[in-house]
């Protein structure tokens, strides 16, 4: 994904004005190369100095600038949090903060490293919108809807490495809707990030056990939420699944849980997120899930039954 | 790009003193009409908002600025607003609302209002955003300059070393910071609460800046200060001052931090200002 949004950001940078990418010490090497040589001047490495580059945006922006803001998602966002409030909420600027290891990708660095609360916390932030494309080709049409972006933007990506998941999605990308990636009919499974590897699993089982017709929907804008667009899901399908890698306080299960109520939904309605703990475990980003209790066979049984 | 007034080659130090003369009159008015404000810390730094928008900043035809200023220490605001209503930038119905319900100018400055250029009130935003700003405009080849006013407690904040660390390296030469050194911090004396605050402008010149200390009550002085600046480098001017300068009984007592004097105490100050009692 961190390839997609670095190839993405040249091609932004082809077609609009003044885009500016302000890193803390932290870039894609390789995939960012043609931006650099290109744009050497637009390219700026603040150091290990997440609240300047932060501030730094803000005034780039402040002179009409695209401005996209780079490092691992907690320090992207932790370190420098009221900068994010004051400088680029407060004053409403269109600078997009690009979290890398969203999630537990960064699955064998420890709780420093996992942004497992991050959309909760961003998502209490006045006029903050914030995306998390599921894949490499999701992410490139994430980093374009960024750069339209009026105010501030956080965009939450996993790593490297994540399979292509959209190339035959229903849908196509629209910010701020609901994007349905298989058609089905019995249950629908939502989700967004990089663990959407995982939904495409449980849907295949689920299908050749079961011969139940499973919908898939990418959930890639968090904020401004699709209200409309998950009624609408809430009361199509008999069985609607939540399946997210962020704590369940204040992430999407608790708000769908919220939409499902206020429109008197009857479906039957399950959400999967990551405990409210820290871990200490280490081991692939599925290793990760399962520390976590997000267990395929597990929601597949809750689900389905034994 | 617009039509841009000139450099000044010089600055009336008598004109600055007349006119902080009526500014800290002005808000002493503004101050019997709110519960309380932060008075002693707009009295602290008039002569440097003064100097940086008369002495400094170039205006463009229609009167607006071209060079930016921010207030990173927002709590002056008062300073800052005083300073526009002479200029014309802020009416005198806004500024006389100030505070207050139905107005817009509040305890901290405002992005968007007249004048304006960037919400402050937390510390240690203004100059990153300045930076920001300087890099843009160094980049895309704009003559701009940007002018910041800090406050000296705000110097201990990580965000402002992490800039000082950085400016130079970005080679901003346009960004000018004023440090308002009143050696005062909400809870008492900087040199009593960081000893070892001072020496502070060798902390900054090892950092890569032009560094230059004055009187920050002398208007001629502080605009020597960046007139004759000697190198590329970004400039810090620290200007020491008085806070809560020109009320006896304001001057370097904490209390007056965000505080209205009352109706005997405005007196008092009126008649110290037009030299009564002094």
């Amino acid at each position: 994904m961190r390839d997609a949004f670095a190839r993405t950001l040249y091609q932004i940078a082809k077609t609009k004005p003044n885009v500016f990418i302000v890193v803390a010490d932290i870039s894609p090497a390789g995939s960012m190369a043609p931006f650099r040589k290109e744009f050497p001047d637009r390219f700026i490495n603040v150091g290990v100095a997440e609240q300047s580059m932060i501030g730094i945006c803000a005034g780039l922006a402040m002179r009409g600038c695209t401005t996209f803001a780079y490092t691992i998602a907690t320090f992207a966002i932790y370190r420098p949090f009221e900068q994010i409030r004051d400088d680029l909420c407060y004053q409403n600027l269109p600078v997009t903060i690009v979290g890398i290891g969203g999630g537990v990708s960064y699955s064998t660095l420890g709780g420093t490293h996992h942004a497992q609360e991050d959309i909760a916390v961003m998502a209490a932030l006045p006029n903050m919108a914030i995306l998390a494309p599921c894949d490499p080709l999701e992410t490139e049409q994430a980093a374009w809807a960024c750069a339209a972006r009026e105010g501030p933007t956080y965009l939450r990506l996993g790593k490297a490495g994540e399979p292509t998941l959209t190339a035959y999605a229903q849908d196509s990308f629209v910010f701020g809707k609901m994007r349905s990636l298989k058609k089905g009919k019995d249950i629908c499974l939502i989700a967004y990030g990089p663990i959407m590897k995982m939904v495409f699993q449980l849907a295949d089982k689920m299908e050749t056990n079961h011969t139940l017709s499973v919908a898939i929907v990418s959930a890639h804008t968090l904020k401004p939420l699709d209200i409309d667009g998950i009624a609408a899901l809430l009361h199509q399908f008999p069985t609607v699944v939540v399946i997210e890698e962020h704590s369940q306080h204040g992430g999407l299960g608790a708000q769908i849980k919220q939409v499902a109520w206020d429109t008197k939904a009857t479906c039957r309605l399950y959400t999967y997120g990551l405990q409210d703990r820290f871990i200490h475990k280490y081991g692939s980003q599925s290793d990760l899930w399962s520390a976590h209790g997000l267990i395929p066979e597990e929601i597949y049984h809750q689900i389905i039954g034994r | 790009m617009a039509t841009i007034n000139n450099f000044q080659q010089s600055f009336d130090a008598v004109a600055a003193q007349k006119r902080c003369l009526k500014y800290r009159r002005r808000i002493l008015d503004l101050s019997q009409k709110v519960p309380a404000l932060h008075i002693a810390p707009a009295f602290s730094c008039l002569e440097i908002v003064d100097c940086i928008y008369y002495g400094m900043i170039r205006r463009k035809e229609d009167g607006l600025c071209w060079d930016t200023f921010i207030l990173s220490k927002g709590h002056g605001a008062l300073a800052q607003y005083a300073v526009l209503e002479e200029l014309g930038i802020i009416s005198h119905e806004e500024m006389d609302l100030a505070d207050q319900p139905g107005g817009h100018l509040g305890g901290h400055p405002d992005y968007g209002l007249p004048g304006i250029e960037a919400s402050t009130g937390s510390l240690g935003h203004g100059l990153p955003m300045a930076a920001g700003m300087a890099l843009a405009d160094k980049t895309l080849g704009i003559d701009r300059k940007v002018f910041v006013v800090m406050s000296d407690g705000e110097l201990q904040e990580g965000s402002v070393w992490e800039t000082i660390l950085l400016s130079p390296t970005l080679g901003l030469s346009s960004l000018t910071v004023f440090v308002d050194l009143n050696d005062f911090q909400s809870l008492g004396r900087i040199r009593e609460i960081h000893p070892n605050y001072y020496p502070i402008v060798p902390k900054v010149q090892t950092f890569g800046w032009e560094v230059i200390e004055v009187d920050g009550h002398d208007p001629s002085a502080l605009f020597l200060a960046v007139a004759s600046r000697k190198s590329r480098s970004p400039l810090m001017v620290f200007g020491r001052t008085i806070k809560g300068k020109g009320v006896s009984y304001m001057e370097n007592v904490p209390i007056w931090h965000y505080r209205s004097p009352s109706p005997e105490e405005y007196q008092i100050a009126l008649r110290e200002l037009s030299g009564e009692h002094r």
